[in-house]
C-alpha cells in the first residue's frame, strides 16, 4: 500500500501516492508544468530544466519530473523567475541550430515550436549559433536532421529502454554533443536499428521523420507508451 | 600479516636506511620531472658510485617536494639542506661538497628559513617529498598502514566513524561535506555490496595537488579507502584517476600490486574479518566526470554525465548500491586522524574547517608549488609570505580560487582567512585548492573568458542552460574582450550568469557562471572601461572588432531586450 501524501502546488491542496513525481501530481489536478525532455513511460532525466519549481524552504530549484511528493510541501510552478528562465531556455534552444520554423516540416506539430509560443518568445535575444550540421537520409525510410535536434534523447530512451535496440546514442560533448546511430555509422550501416520508427513517434521536433512524409503527419500513440512499458516490465498478468 | 609483522617490516627499513650515512632525494614530482629530474637520478647515481659513496648514500626519487616553480629539486638528508633549479653541472660539486666535507656547495642552496616552508604544517603532504613512493616498506617505515591496522584490530566501525565526524573533517573536493556523515548514511544503508570511490579525476586548471599525492604518496591513499571500507562495510574500491596523468596511473598501480602482496588489500586483512580490494578506473579526459554521478556512471562503463540528485551516491551510487565518494585528500586525512586522534585533528584550522588544506599555488607569484596550510590562514600570509610576493616586485590584483567553478578574490580582501566559509562570503569558494594569483598585467575579462571557454567546452552536454548558456556566456565575454560589445550586453550577461546557477543539473553548470559573477562584482569598472571605451587596463585585450566611431558614452537603453 501506498502511503498518501499531501501537499499544495500553486496554493491548490492536492494529494498524491508516495512516490508520485510533482510532474505528475500537477497534472493530475491540470496544473501544466511545461516539459521537454520528459515523456510518460520513458525514464526521466531531468535534461531541459523546463519543469523546474520552487519549493519553500528550499533555495534550489527543483525539476519536477524527478522530485518526489513530500507530505506538506509547498510548490510553486508559475512564479516569475520561473517563466523568465523557461523563456530564456527556449530562447537558448533556439539559439543553438538551426531552428527555422517556416522551412521545417514539423511546423505546427512542433513541440519546441508551441512551448515558445506559449512562453510568449517573440524573439531571441542571443546571437544564433548557426553551426554547419548535416542531415542523415541513408536509412531507407528514415531521415535524422541534426539542424533541428534539441538532445531531448527521447528517441535514445525510447530505441533503448522499449525497442532494445539501443541503436541511437549521443557521442561529442557541450555544443558538439549530436545524435549518433551505432557506432557513429550513417544509419544505414547501423545494423542494430530494427526499423521499428519509435524514435520518429517521440521527436518533439522535426529531427526525425519518415521519407515522403511530414513530421507532423505522425501519428503516434504516446499516451499508449506507459502501458506498453508497465507491460514490459512489471508483466501484470503473470502471478 | 599481523600488526606485529608491520611494525617488523617498518622497522627492519628502519634499520637498513641506518646504514646509509645520507640520502640525496631528487623531486620526482610533474614540474621536476618535467625540468629533467629523471636524467639528474641517474647522474648522482653515477656520481656517487665515482666517489665510492654507493653503500653511504642513498639515491631516491621521492614524490613532490612542493616548491615546483623552482625544480628540479634536490635534498641531501644529512645537513637537511636543498638546492633548486639543479642542473646536471650540479650534480658532481653537490656530491664532492658531500663526500669531503667541503664547505657546502651554495650554488644552488635554499636558505635553511626560507619561508616557503617555514609558514607550512603538512599533515596530508607529511610524508610525500620524503619518501620512496615506489616502496611500500618505505611508507610502513614511516608509520604506514598503522591507523588501518589499530582500526581493523583494535576499534569497531562505528567508532572509527565516530572519530571522523568528531574531527571535523569536510570533504576537500570542493563541496566541504562532513566526510564522517557521509560515511554514517553508508554504514546505515541497507546491507548488502557497498563501494568506496576515490575521486583522483583532478581537472581544475591550475590544480595538482592529486596528482603529487597519486604519485609521491600512493600508499596513503589506499590505506584511507581501506579504512574507509572498513568503517561503512565496503569490500571494495575504485580510484577514478584521470586518464592524462600517466605517470600517477603507473604508480597507482605499483602500489596496489604491493598492497596486495603484503596482503594489506584483499581478503582478511590483518587476520581479521575484513576483506577490501582497490581497482583502478581511468578517465578519458572529461572534466565532468569529477562530478560524483558523472564520475560513478562512467565508473559504470556508461557515458560520463551527471544524473539528478537526490538520491545521493551515499544512498544509492554505483549499481545503485550506497556508495562513498572521497576526493584524494579528503582520503589522506583519514590516517592521521585515526592515528592521532579527533581532538588533535579539531585543534587545527578554525571551528567551521578544521585540519589543514592542500593549496595548489600558482600565478604571478615568486614561489609557485604546492602548499599545505592550516585552515584560516589568511590569502595574505599565502600570497606573501609563501608565495614570496608578487614577480617583479609587482602589486597583486586578485586571487582566484576554486578553479573554473571558484570566483576572484580582490586584492583588497587579502586578510580573509583560508577556509570554507570565509571564502564563500567573499563570493568565492575553495573547492579543491587552486589559487592563482595574479597581477596588474592579467586582465580581468580576458580572465573570465578563459574559464568560460572552458567550461563551455566541458560541459557534457546534457542540460541546455550549461550546454548553450555557457556558450553564450562567451561569445559576450568574447565580445567585449574584442570590443564589439554593448552596453546591453553586460545586462544579458548578469542575466545568463543568475539563470544559469540556479537551473543548470550539476554543480559543474551551477557554478560555472562564478568567475564571470566576480569580476562583475568587484572588476565592474574594468569591464565598463572595456565595454564603453575600449581600453583594457592590462593591456592584454586587442578590441580587434573596435569600430572607431563606435566609442561612444554609455548609449541609451532602447536596444536592451525585453527581459
Amino acid at each position: 500500500m501506498h502511503e498518501i501524501k499531501t501537499l499544495s502546488i500553486d496554493n491548490v491542496m492536492v494529494s498524491a501516492a508516495e512516490g508520485t513525481t510533482v510532474l505528475d501530481a500537477a497534472r493530475e489536478h491540470g496544473i501544466d508544468i511545461p516539459t521537454l525532455c520528459h515523456l510518460d513511460g520513458l525514464e526521466d532525466v531531468g535534461a531541459c530544466r523546463l519543469c523546474l519549481v520552487e519549493a519553500e524552504g528550499q533555495n534550489k530549484l527543483l525539476p519536477a519530473c524527478v522530485t518526489r511528493v513530500e507530505e506538506g510541501m509547498s510548490v510553486k510552478t508559475h512564479s516569475p523567475r520561473l517563466l523568465k528562465y523557461r523563456r530564456m531556455i527556449l530562447e537558448l534552444l533556439f539559439s543553438e541550430r538551426n531552428h527555422v520554423c517556416s522551412v521545417c516540416g514539423a511546423d505546427g506539430h512542433c513541440e519546441l515550436q508551441t512551448l515558445a509560443r506559449r512562453a510568449g518568445m517573440d524573439h531571441v535575444r542571443f546571437d544564433y549559433l548557426h553551426p554547419a550540421l548535416t542531415l542523415d537520409a541513408t536509412h531507407e525510410r528514415f531521415v535524422l536532421d541534426h539542424n533541428r535536434c534539441i538532445l531531448c534523447t527521447r528517441c535514445i530512451r525510447i530505441c533503448d529502454d522499449v525497442e532494445g535496440a539501443h541503436t541511437l546514442d549521443t557521442a561529442g560533448r557541450a555544443c558538439d554533443t549530436s545524435l549518433v546511430t551505432d557506432m557513429a555509422d550513417t544509419w544505414s550501416d547501423a545494423r542494430s536499428c530494427t526499423s521499428c520508427g519509435k524514435c520518429l513517434l517521440v521527436c518533439p521536433t522535426g529531427a526525425l521523420f519518415e521519407k515522403g512524409s511530414l513530421p507532423s503527419e505522425h501519428h503516434g500513440k504516446e499516451e499508449y507508451l506507459k502501458y506498453i512499458v508497465n507491460a514490459q516490465r512489471k508483466m501484470p498478468w503473470k502471478r | 600479516m599481523t600488526i606485529e609483522e608491520l611494525y617488523g617490516i617498518g622497522e627492519e627499513f628502519r634499520n637498513k636506511l641506518g646504514t646509509f650515512r645520507a640520502e640525496i632525494q631528487v623531486c620526482g614530482g610533474g614540474g621536476c620531472l618535467a625540468a629533467g629530474a629523471d636524467d639528474l637520478l641517474k647522474n648522482f647515481d653515477s656520481a656517487c658510485r665515482q666517489h665510492g659513496l654507493e653503500n653511504k648514500v642513498r639515491v631516491v626519487a621521492t614524490g613532490c617536494m612542493g616548491l615546483c616553480g623552482a625544480g628540479p629539486l634536490v635534498r641531501v638528508t644529512l645537513n637537511d639542506v636543498m638546492y633548486t633549479r639543479v642542473t646536471p653541472d650540479d650534480v658532481a660539486g653537490i656530491v664532492e661538497d658531500y663526500s669531503r666535507k667541503l664547505k657546502r656547495y651554495k650554488e644552488r642552496l635554499l636558505p635553511g628559513d626560507f619561508a616557503f616552508y617555514g609558514k607550512q604544517s603538512p599533515v596530508v603532504l607529511e610524508h610525500m617529498g620524503h619518501i620512496d613512493p615506489w616502496s611500500i616498506e618505505d611508507y610502513i617505515a614511516h608509520s604506514g598502514y598503522e591507523a588501518l591496522a589499530k582500526s581493523v584490530t583494535y576499534h569497531n566501525p562505528e567508532s572509527v566513524i565516530l572519530e571522523i565526524r568528531n574531527s571535523g573533517l569536510r570533504g576537500r573536493g570542493g563541496g566541504g561535506y562532513p566526510t564522517g556523515l557521509k560515511w554514517d548514511i553508508v554504514r546505515r544503508g541497507p546491507a548488502g555490496n557497498k563501494y568506496i570511490v576515490c575521486n583522483a579525476d583532478e581537472g581544475d586548471p591550475g590544480s595538482f595537488m592529486d596528482r603529487a599525492m597519486l604519485q609521491g604518496n600512493p600508499h596513503s591513499i589506499l590505506e584511507g579507502m581501506a579504512i574507509a571500507g572498513y568503517a561503512v562495510g565496503a569490500q571494495q574500491g575504485y580510484i577514478y584517476v584521470r586518464g592524462e596523468y600517466t605517470r600517477a596511473i603507473e604508480c597507482m598501480r605499483h602500489a596496489i600490486e604491493e598492497a596486495e602482496r603484503m596482503r594489506l588489500l584483499g581478503n582478511r586483512i590483518f587476520e581479521s574479518g575484513f576483506n577490501f580490494h582497490v581497482d583502478l578506473r581511468v578517465g578519458a579526459g572529461a572534466f565532468v566526470c569529477g562530478e560524483e554521478t558523472a564520475l560513478l556512471r562512467s565508473i559504470e562503463g556508461l557515458r560520463g554525465q551527471p544524473r539528478p540528485r537526490p538520491p545521493f551516491p551515499s544512498q544509492s551510487g554505483l549499481w545503485g548500491k550506497p556508495t562513498v565518494v572521497n576526493n584524494v585528500e579528503t582520503i589522506v586525512n583519514v590516517a592521521p586522524i585515526v592515528l592521532r586522534g579527533a581532538r588533535w585533528f579539531s585543534g587545527v584550522g578554525t571551528k567551521g574547517s578544521t585540519g589543514t588544506k592542500v593549496i595548489a599555488l600558482t600565478g604571478r607569484v615568486n614561489n609557485t608549488g604546492l602548499v599545505e596550510v592550516p585552515m584560516g590562514t589568511t590569502l595574505r600570509t599565502i600570497v606573501e609570505d609563501i608565495g614570496g610576493g608578487i614577480v617583479n616586485d609587482g602589486i597583486c590584483k586578485a586571487v582566484q580560487s576554486g578553479g573554473p567553478s571558484g570566483g576572484c578574490i580582490p586584492a583588497k580582501h587579502l586578510d580573509v582567512s583560508y577556509d570554507f566559509d570565509s571564502l564563500s562570503s567573499v563570493g568565492s569558494m575553495m573547492g579543491s585548492g587552486g589559487l592563482v594569483v595574479m597581477d596588474d598585467t592579467t586582465c580581468m575579462v580576458d580572465m573570465a573568458c578563459y574559464f568560460m571557454d572552458f567550461c563551455r567546452s566541458e560541459s557534457c552536454g546534457k542540460c541546455i542552460p550549461c550546454r548553450v548558456g555557457t556558450v553564450q556566456m562567451h561569445r559576450l565575454l568574447d565580445k567585449i574582450r574584442r570590443g564589439s560589445a554593448r552596453e546591453s550586453d553586460i545586462e544579458t550577461l548578469e542575466e545568463l550568469c543568475v539563470m544559469i546557477k540556479d537551473t543548470s543539473l550539476c554543480g559543474l553548470g551551477q557554478s560555472s557562471p562564478n568567475p564571470v559573477i566576480s569580476i562583475l562584482h568587484y572588476f565592474r569598472k574594468e569591464v565598463e572601461q572595456h565595454v564603453f571605451e575600449h581600453s583594457c587596463p592590462a593591456g592584454v585585450c586587442s578590441f580587434e572588432d573596435a569600430d572607431p566611431a563606435s566609442i561612444a558614452p554609455p548609449t541609451s537603453s532602447e536596444d536592451i531586450s525585453h527581459a
